[in-house]
């Protein structure tokens, strides 16, 4: 639509003039790029590195066999197992606790509440949150003395859900909140139960969010250490604890890269885990945004 | 054809008084839900809180009630000082949040109106450190400490470390401020007024996405405050690990429970100002 | 010679059409009240479009109607049955909405039959149900595609599919254009039109653009704030408004001041009939339509001076017509022309006005003032 008015025409604002070096765009991002590289890649790229060293020095795959030996497996199988029951547990009941959230009012205090509480309860892991539950459940508990609190993995479990759920909530809730309103409606209006909704339409689109949040916290308690330590320091259940024995032992010279070769099995594994978890968060981003 | 269900089902006779709505129905059921599901969660969190806060007040002598731990955050003496630990914790988490922010911030505005093209690469990069333990990382991060303690000895040292913890929850604040708001209209916008980039970024950019740039510093300043392991692993004392180190020595001590109470009722505190101030922000917009 | 998308309506319309009466719907929410003793009755194969401004009650006329929200008062019938009782699931409606409601992890397909599926219908039927009814909308060509690789339009097409599918008793569409660019909203507009007569399904159309329910109903209920201002076949709720508010809201008016006396009301000298005959005698302002008034060149000089001659001072330009905006003095007239007679009164010629004599609509209210 053209106004063909008696007024004047406004004047135009000039267009800024001059030379101006004409640097790539990325290099803003060197800063970022520079600091990410020292303290990142480096110290991961030196883990590998030295996993692939022989006691001489030299770059070999001997090292690699340590991984296959049995107490290194032992080791594995025992973060493996502490992995799949504290994050099929946080992942189930963080997602419970996240619809309920979700299904509430969206500016409501509750849904505030619950949201700022998981923000400190998920980084609340940790020596302090062991010893409340020490505390709270151990053998002076105040609540009572559960006799399989020191027993592995299912004391220490129990202890990780409490920072894993609220984790579960902090990723899984945009997911249930990208579930649009229409959706549903629009299954009601063609005839669907409740049952079938979520059977058909609810469950399938959350699918790919729900597992891959899951993946998350998998990867969360693969890495958890300090709460093991403050637990219980006297064996070395899991990889991580057995990552410091190695770097802080004097002991044997044949442990001179027992650390770096397991750190370098839990890098395998996290990249398969966040390999899993990209191609899921693609899918779920999809539908779910 | 397909048969349809009939709707035969109502009575024909109008209904008296208010129709009995299903939605209402479905709704109630809900909320029952809802509450059962509060109840139990809230449940489940208080309690080792509670357990801690009980024992922050136990006396020398069990069963007795007394405030002398809550004292001794600022007496006890270790070796060292635990008041000193709180200090460089306290300290760390400042350094940690305002490097962190220094870095993120200015890169992904820059990367959202410049450099989409990196964006898949660089949340790879933020997300990464989720997923590589800490105690990987310190594996790594040794030989770089040693040549860190040529230069510098104090723990504060530790931010190098914690910054690259903190990108990823960071990361994720700081996006979904900018996934709020139209960057590239409100920058094109300012350019097309004469704006220079540091004008766009700091004083049209950022101030729109005020809640999440303090949600990202309160996260980080959290993950320094709790962090253990690298501390730990590279032998420097922060917070949490006098901590550790006064229960290994004298378990059970109160002053453990009284210190961490304090410091996470000092998190949670931030963060429920946040959110409220950003409630208060949209109530302004509408 | 039927076409064969019209021979493919006729398979699907397998049931008589229903009429649908909605009687004394009350609804609030908290200290808003959004309908208060609303009555609707949509006859039998009936397009009914439901128009107004937003918050005027039409959507949830529509959601209450699906069964999507509770009335807090009111009963609906559907051919003869009460459904007020019952939850959506159970209320045989077919619904279109505004967007993003195909469910994005299906193919259009599987979306179509999706109903089908609910009530057990064996998957060889479903597909051929399906196909169907993508023929009956022109997309199936893109069955196994998924939503997301599809446009805007093609979308609300497969909705629109989807809803027939399960062959309801009756249609709704929650302004299933509006998320929609202009050329896809005119074709679309006349193609749900097309389907509904074909299928001959009871339809009830819900919209805040007044050119698509002018276009497609069979009856247009402009609302405002709850109730119905006017019921009525788009002719008459264009040519004869019964209140100001439905002069105003649909299409453009010019609010000139007029003296009724006896059937006509005469307004800058000349004598117009009136809408309504039983308006009372005395200043009332007239409601005149843009296209009534027409132009010619006034030779007068800038000495002559009628109550309709003034000078032209703006002019818009909208493709097959313009709207000469003339300021007469002591206020300003708007006329709709074709472009090519618009061009003859530029701005700042003198021009005569006439204004033809249709019957006009008068309201006693609001005081004429320079229209917008």
């Amino acid at each position: 639509m053209a106004v063909t008015a008696q007024a004047g025409a406004r004047p135009v604002p000039p267009v800024r003039a001059g030379r101006r070096l004409r640097l790539p765009h990325w290099l803003g991002v060197t800063p970022f790029l520079a600091y990410v590289a020292i303290f990142l890649l480096l110290p991961t790229g030196i883990v590998v590195v030295n996993a692939f060293r022989s006691p001489t020095g030299a770059l070999n795959l001997s090292s690699l066999k340590v991984l296959f030996e049995s107490a290194e497996r032992s080791y594995f199988t025992g973060s493996l197992e502490l992995c799949l029951i504290s994050s099929a547990l946080g992942a189930v009941l963080g997602a419970v606790l996240a619809y309920a959230i979700a299904s509430g009012n969206p500016d409501g205090a509750v849904r505030r509440l619950y949201i700022a509480v998981s923000g400190v309860l998920a980084q609340f892991g940790g020596v302090t949150l062991a010893f409340a539950f020490v505390v709270l459940i151990g053998p002076v508990g105040l609540l009572m003395h559960a006799s399989w609190f020191y027993s592995f993995p299912w004391g220490i479990a129990v202890i990780y859900t409490y920072f894993q759920v609220p984790l579960m909530v902090l990723v899984f809730l945009p997911a249930i909140d990208g579930l649009k309103a229409q959706w549903r409606e629009a299954s009601d209006s063609l005839g669907s139960s409740t049952w079938q909704y979520w059977r058909y339409v609810g469950g399938p689109l959350l699918a790919p969010a729900f597992f891959g949040a899951a993946l998350l916290l998998f990867a969360n308690a693969l890495s958890a250490f300090a709460t093991i330590v403050a637990w219980e320091n006297q064996i070395a259940y899991i990889v991580p604890q057995q990552i410091y024995v190695a770097i802080n032992s004097e002991v044997g010279l044949s442990n001179v890269n027992q650390a770096d070769v397991l750190a370098l099995g839990m890098i395998i594994l996290v990249a398969i885990i966040m390999t899993c978890y990209a191609l899921l968060q693609r899918r779920a981003a999809r539908w779910l945004r | 054809m397909a048969a349809v269900t009939s709707v035969g089902e109502a009575p024909l006779a109008a209904p008296a008084g208010r129709p009995r709505g299903m939605q209402a129905g479905r709704r109630k059921r809900l909320n029952a839900f809802r509450y059962v599901v509060f109840t139990l969660f809230a449940a489940f969190f208080l309690l080792p809180l509670l357990a801690m806060l009980r024992f922050s007040f136990e006396g020398s002598t069990l069963g007795t009630w007394s405030v002398a731990a809550w004292k001794q955050i600022v007496s006890y003496q270790g070796p060292p000082p635990l008041i000193s630990s709180v200090e460089i914790s306290l300290e760390l988490g400042l350094l940690t949040s305002v490097v962190t922010l220094a870095l993120l911030v200015p890169t992904m505005i820059w990367i959202r109106l410049r450099v989409q093209w990196i964006s898949r690469a660089f949340e790879f990069l933020c997300l990464l450190p989720l997923t590589i333990p800490a105690i990987v990382l310190v594996v790594g991060l040794a030989p770089v400490y040693n040549k860190i303690r040529h230069y510098e000895l104090s723990a504060l040292m530790l931010f190098w470390a914690y910054v690259i913890l903190a990108l990823p929850y960071a990361y994720r604040a700081l996006a979904a401020g900018l996934n709020a708001i139209d960057v590239k209209t409100l920058s094109e916008a300012a350019r097309s007024l004469g704006a220079r980039w540091f004008t766009v970024m700091f004083r049209v950019i950022a101030p729109n996405m005020w809640q999440a740039i303090l949600n990202a510093l309160l996260l980080s300043a959290a993950l320094a405050l709790g962090e253990f392991t690298i501390a730990y692993t590279l032998l420097y004392v922060n917070l949490q690990v006098e901590l550790y180190s006064i229960d290994r020595n004298t378990p059970n001590a109160s002053v453990i429970f009284s210190t961490s109470l304090a410091a996470l009722l000092f998190a949670f505190v931030l963060l429920l100002i946040v959110s409220y101030a950003g409630r208060r922000r949209r109530r302004g917009m509408r | 010679m039927t076409s064969p998308q019209t021979q493919n309506a006729r398979k699907v319309a397998g049931r008589a059409a229903v009429e649908v009466r909605m009687e004394g719907l009350s609804r609030r929410y908290g200290a808003v009240v959004a309908l208060d003793g609303f009555d609707l009755t949509v006859q039998a194969g009936e397009l009914v479009a439901l128009l107004g401004p937003s918050g005027c009650g039409k959507t949830t006329t529509l959601r209450l109607l699906a069964g999507l929200e509770d009335a807090d008062a009111g009963t609906i019938t559907v051919g003869g049955s009460d459904v007020t009782g019952l939850p959506a699931s159970k209320r045989d409606m077919g619904m279109v909405f505004q967007a993003y409601s195909l469910f994005p992890h299906m193919t259009v397909r599987q979306n179509v039959s999706f109903g089908l599926r609910l009530r057990r219908v064996g998957s060889a039927q479903r597909d051929r149900r399906a196909l169907e009814m993508l023929e009956l909308v022109g997309l199936s060509s893109q069955a196994d595609r998924y939503p997301h690789q599809i446009s805007g339009g093609q979308q609300q097409r497969v909705a629109l599919a989807r809803a027939l599918a399960i062959e309801p008793q009756v249609l709704l569409l929650d302004e299933p254009l509006s998320a929609l660019d202009a050329k896809v909203r005119a074709q679309l507009r006349d193609e749900i039109r097309r389907i509904q007569l074909d299928v001959g399904i009871t339809t009830l159309f819900v919209t805040h653009d007044q050119e698509e329910a002018l276009a497609i109903a069979d009856r247009v209920g402009v609302m405002r704030e709850g109730h119905i201002e006017q019921l009525a076949p788009p002719v008459d709720v264009y040519s004869r408004p019964s209140t100001s508010f439905v002069a105003e809201f649909v299409g453009l008016t010019n609010r000139l001041p007029g003296t009724v006396s006896g059937s006509t009301v005469t307004v800058r000298g000349r004598d117009l009939p009136l809408v309504d005959l039983s308006t009372p005698g005395g200043t009332v302002t007239a409601l005149v339509r843009p296209e009534a008034v027409t132009l010619a060149p006034d030779s007068g000089g800038p000495a002559s001076s009628g109550p309709l001659t003034g000078t032209v001072i703006a002019s818009t330009f909208l493709g097959a017509t313009s709207r000469v905006t003339v300021d007469l003095g002591d206020l300003t007239i708007m006329a709709q022309l074709s472009t090519a007679d618009a061009a003859e009164h530029p701005a700042g010629s003198r021009v005569s006005l006439t204004i033809r004599p249709d019957p006009v609509l008068v309201s006693v209210d609001a005081p004429a003032d320079v229209e917008a």
